[in-house]
């Protein structure tokens, strides 16, 4: 129970997938400037996250590995495309049944609901857990060994890219009436505030939970 | 040879290099150009591997691409980006074993790197191999020019060195010149990269004038 609640915090925020990693900044970047979306947007990449960890967990486990062992054959090769599939077709899922329950969040998110099939903090997610599986549960609390550790870094990993996004969208709000210079205006200016709330979270690095 | 290197072929190359950079102004791929530009050898093994998958993808999507049926357009993309990505990273495994453990998941996330998808379906989708492979390998020396610069003043000051030789010298450490640890911390790379924006900006609004 403690290793769960461990990878939980340490995903939001010492692994922070934006701020430690930098995965997923293309969409970050242009859908962080109003609050709205970006916590819309920050949803339905938590629900991808939760559908496509796990499912990437029992891939690796139960069929490439597995094969490994017991002919000899080893099929971790093919992990990137299998793990790109389930992706494309686990949100292609979202897809239509987001367009059926809410069309209004649907018409709000427009291309950035297909865009997060390609978005690199849902395959960065699938990549370490991959990593981590070979981690020793013992001695590591960033290890995952179980269905349950898979869907407990996939939530802390979505929840700490909707943390950083609607963080981001509320100073570019307010920083939408400051005096920044030309050539710094857009995204010059949002690079380096996104450098310097990455610094803030280096605090976090500390935590021994 | 006046054909091959047309006036259309050219601006396909030039381009992506100053003028259409696909850091700089298309903002496209800052996720790896963060995180393997600690140090400089790491950063220009990305930013090789980069050019080749982009140029050969491109000329591969180019000569299928009125054979594929627009619904499963983006599957096939992914799978052939896949596949290209998988044989690189394997290539770099056994070549350059420790460079390859520096990159870790970053090498499966040239897959999602959104300069290659985004080259596939602005460039590649409507134009023949030839120019595909030259917006290909134009749009990947762009990227790893950006990488290289990052990697280079972030290695300089954050460790003293380049591509591992030491160059400040032993001297300026007992004058009591110290590394700028920050430097070497991901914070860092994003407010660096804002200011290359800024003055890649400053520099072309200068010349457009």
């Amino acid at each position: 129970m403690e290793h769960f609640f461990s990878l939980f915090v340490r995903s939001i925020f010492v692994d922070n997938m934006i701020f430690a990693f930098f995965l997923g900044m293309c969409s970050y970047l242009a859908v962080s400037k109003n609050v709205k979306t970006a916590f819309g947007l920050g949803i339905a990449v938590t629900f991808v996250l939760l559908i496509t960890v796990p499912v990437d967990y029992l891939l690796q486990t139960r069929i490439l590995e597995k094969y490994t062992f017991e002919g000899g054959l080893d099929l971790t090769f093919l992990s990137f495309i299998l793990f790109i599939a389930v992706i494309a077709g686990m949100v292609q899922l979202v897809e239509m049944i987001v367009e059926k329950f809410s069309p209004s969040l649907y018409a709000a998110l427009g291309i950035f609901l297909p865009l997060i099939a390609v978005n690199c903090a849902i395959m960065g997610a699938s990549l370490f857990m991959q990593q981590r599986i070979l981690l020793d549960p013992a001695t590591s609390s960033q290890a995952i060994s179980s269905v349950g550790d898979s869907i407990a870094y996939a939530l802390g990993s979505g929840i700490g890219w909707l943390l950083a996004i609607v963080c981001l969208a509320a100073i570019r709000e307010k920083m939408a009436y400051s005096d920044v210079p030309k050539p710094l205006q857009g995204l010059g200016i949002t690079f380096i505030t996104v450098g310097l709330m990455a610094m803030a979270f280096m605090c976090f690095s500390g935590l021994n939970i | 040879m006046s054909k091959l290197f047309s006036k259309e072929s050219k601006a396909a190359f030039t381009n992506p290099l100053n003028l259409d950079n696909p850091i700089a102004v298309q903002v496209l791929g800052i996720c790896s150009a963060l995180a393997v530009t600690s140090q400089l050898k790491p950063a220009i093994v990305m930013g090789l591997s980069v050019t080749v998958i982009t140029a050969f993808s491109n000329v591969i999507i180019s000569l299928i691409r009125k054979t594929i049926p627009n619904r499963i357009r983006i599957i096939v993309q992914l799978v052939v980006v896949a596949a290209l990505v998988t044989i690189v990273s394997n290539i770099l495994k056994a070549y350059v074993y420790d460079v390859s453990v520096q990159l870790s998941v970053y090498v499966g996330l040239i897959i999602t790197n959104c300069i290659l998808m985004g080259r596939l379906e602005a460039f590649a989708m409507m134009n023949g191999p030839w120019e595909s492979f030259l917006d290909g390998i134009g749009n990947g020396l762009g990227y790893a020019i950006i990488l290289v610069v990052v990697g280079f003043v972030r290695e300089l000051f954050g460790f003293g060195s380049i591509l591992g030789f030491q160059v400040i010298p032993q001297a300026a450490y007992d004058a009591g010149y110290m590394n700028n640890g920050m430097m070497t911390m991901p914070a860092m790379a994003l407010v660096l990269l804002g200011c290359v924006i800024w003055a890649h900006r400053a520099y072309n609004k200068e010349e457009k004038k």
